[in-house]
């Protein structure tokens, strides 16, 4: 700050009468300020070393902890033991990913409207103005009042109960912001010129949006949407209190649909991975406490590197087979 | 002709109608989440008769006793220094960090910032909550507990936890910041005879000022949203802060710890609700407070 001030003085100086600022004054400033910015340059680069440091330790903490239960079959797939040592996790990774898939089966359709709409119709009126509020205020509330808002309505106002539709109702709430934005960036990202071809060619909007825009902006949808599935895997404050925080035995011969062991049953409580984590930690009840919850912690963290390993995968793939097409 | 147009001007019609009705049915919900989580707050002052004021001030929070003028004990400050307290602390811890690794990606080493780095911080997001608790409880309170003795659990734990939570967020927005900046604005700088650190110090972040103000509210929005990481770590005593090290509650841990065990209709159970109302105008509040900066970037720019 006050070197800079000095240098415009001194320079501005040089006119007017004052210590002309050459020479060895003027040197010694130069390798002043070349020396800030090596420290200044150090410091940063230290900085960047720190996180990518931090990010390393936490993936190998817990990788190295938990990873030997990740091939542990027993623990895969035995049911959680409330107050014994040597349960599992089967019910809940069950759950974690039935719940992740009755959450995206709602809430794509609903975003990928929403992004249309956004991306290609959004009047300008008061209309488009309050929904594009409402859809950045649901980006920015928590997910535990999102979870609170959920035991209102689903769970106590509808009689659902803890159940796996009140939770997929409250994780599409979480998930409609993310994808909506994703989808509207996609679609927004196909060249004008597409659009203008669609509609020269007589096209309505809405068939440019199905027939061209829909299918180049794909790849990035498809990005976006396994990316936000991530997000959804992990979160645990949204389904404490909607989802339940219990996990009956489920039996996979059982299709009757009303029965609380039937895994397919959409009114049954489902604990998933992450409130798991999160109970017996906070319970403390189970002996092998720490073995159980590395272990949950370890399987959690693999399905959210391949959602991201798929999420890249994927939208390559994709964005390969249509230019090639 | 005619039979041509009128179905493409009714498969136009329904398009529309179709994705309005998707956008709608989300205004529908956040106008329906505010309108009922506010009218449950709204039951502790109406139906129980606690005075508002008495609330947002009072220092002890017991819901199931009463103070000697019958006023049950339901003082919501202890929470709402917490809330701020972890918020503010782990901004100040997250902020540095943030900038400095924008400044790396957007000016000093682009190639390696914007290929190897930015994705790596983006990995950092999907880490579930709960996982960052759950190493928080290991690691950062036995390093609070040999730092400074005591349990560990408390604002400083729960501070470095949400730390690091936030740090990709205020990252990518911050990385967004600086890269609007446009580079006639350096050209200019550096055609003076500045050095690099001098252009990003007075040119680069000053310019992005209104957009890095909106990448920090943004973080201490998701910090103060924070349930469980933060529960898991600090310490859920519903006191009023008097030191770092000490154990501590927030809004977030009160309504994750006490939702289940009162009866909904109790005053215990509705006194919740107020705290959860509290939560929900604050995070208005910050959105509130996103939009003006935005409003005003925008007025500054043009």
């Amino acid at each position: 700050m006050t070197s800079s001030a000095d240098a415009s003085k001194a320079s501005a100086g040089t006119p007017g009468g004052g210590s002309p600022f050459t020479g060895e004054a003027a040197a010694r400033h130069a390798s002043k300020l070349k020396s800030q910015d090596h420290v200044a340059t150090g410091i940063i680069t230290a900085i960047v070393a720190l996180v990518m440091i931090i990010l390393a330790a936490i993936v190998i903490y817990i990788l190295v902890l938990g990873g030997g239960k990740l091939f542990d079959g027993h623990f895969l797939t035995a049911k959680a033991e409330s107050v014994k040592a040597g349960g599992g996790i089967g019910p809940e990774l069950f759950n974690s990913f039935y719940l992740l898939i009755i959450t995206l089966i709602i809430s794509v359709p609903i975003s990928l409207g929403g992004a249309i709409f956004l991306a290609e119709y959004a009047p300008e009126n008061a209309f488009t103005a309050a929904v594009k509020t409402a859809i950045e205020t649901l980006s920015s509330l928590p997910s535990i009042v999102v979870g609170l808002f959920g035991l209102l309505l689903f769970v106590q106002q509808f009689g659902w109960g803890y159940s796996i539709l009140s939770g997929a109702l409250a994780l599409t709430m979480f998930n409609i912001p993310i994808l909506v934005r994703t989808i509207q960036q996609a679609l927004e990202d196909v060249p004008r010129s597409q659009r203008d071809a669609g509609l020269a060619l007589g096209l309505t909007r809405w068939e440019t949006t199905t027939h061209v825009l829909l299918p180049a902006a794909m790849p990035a949808i498809v990005t976006g949407i396994v990316l936000s599935a991530g997000r959804v895997f992990g979160e645990a404050a949204a389904l404490i209190y909607t989802a339940g925080q219990s996990a009956p035995a489920l039996d996979f011969a059982n299709f009757n649909l009303a029965s609380a062991s039937c895994p397919w049953n959409l009114m049954r409580p489902a604990e998933t991975l992450a409130v798991h984590i999160w109970k017996i930690n906070s319970e403390g009840l189970i002996p092998d406490l720490d073995a159980i919850s590395n272990g949950s912690a370890a399987v959690l963290m693999v399905c959210i590197l391949a959602f991201n390993l798929i999420a890249r995968w994927a939208g390559k793939a994709l964005g390969r087979r249509l230019t090639a097409e | 002709m005619a039979k041509q147009v009128m179905p493409k001007r009714r498969l136009e019609g329904i398009g529309l109608g179709v994705t309005g009705a998707c956008v709608g049915l989300v205004a529908l919900l956040v106008v329906t989440l505010i309108a009922m989580v506010v009218s449950r707050g709204l039951a502790t002052f109406v139906q129980n008769g606690v005075d508002f004021g008495a609330f947002l001030t009072g220092t002890t929070w017991n819901p199931d006793q009463v103070n000697d003028a019958g006023q049950p004990l339901v003082g919501a400050l202890p929470m709402i220094c917490g809330s701020f307290a972890v918020t503010l602390l782990s901004t100040a811890f997250a902020l540095p960090i943030a900038i400095g690794s924008a400044i790396f990606v957007v000016e000093i080493a682009p190639g390696f910032g914007r290929r190897v780095f930015q994705p790596l911080v983006e990995l950092l997001v999907g880490i579930p909550s709960v996982v960052y608790g759950l190493i928080g409880l290991r690691v950062i309170v036995a390093f609070t507990r040999s730092l400074a003795g005591g349990t560990g659990y408390g604002i400083f734990s729960g501070s470095i936890v949400l730390a690091i939570m936030i740090l990709p967020t205020v990252t990518s927005l911050s990385i967004d910041a600086l890269a609007a900046v446009p580079n006639a604005y350096r050209e200019g700088s550096y055609a003076l005879g500045c050095t690099r650190w001098q252009t990003v110090w007075h040119v680069v972040l000053k310019s992005a000022m209104p957009s890095l103000m909106t990448a920090v509210i943004m973080g201490m929005t998701r910090a103060f949203g924070e349930a469980l990481a933060v529960q898991m770590v600090v310490g859920n005593a519903a006191q009023v802060p008097t030191s770092l090290f000490t154990p501590a509650a927030t809004l977030t841990s009160v309504l994750t710890m006490g939702m289940g065990n009162t009866v909904t209709g109790t005053l215990q159970n509705n006194v919740l609700w107020s705290l959860a109302m509290i939560l929900l105008v604050m995070s208005l509040v910050f959105i509130l407070i996103v939009h003006l900066i935005g409003k005003k970037g925008g007025k500054v720019n043009d």
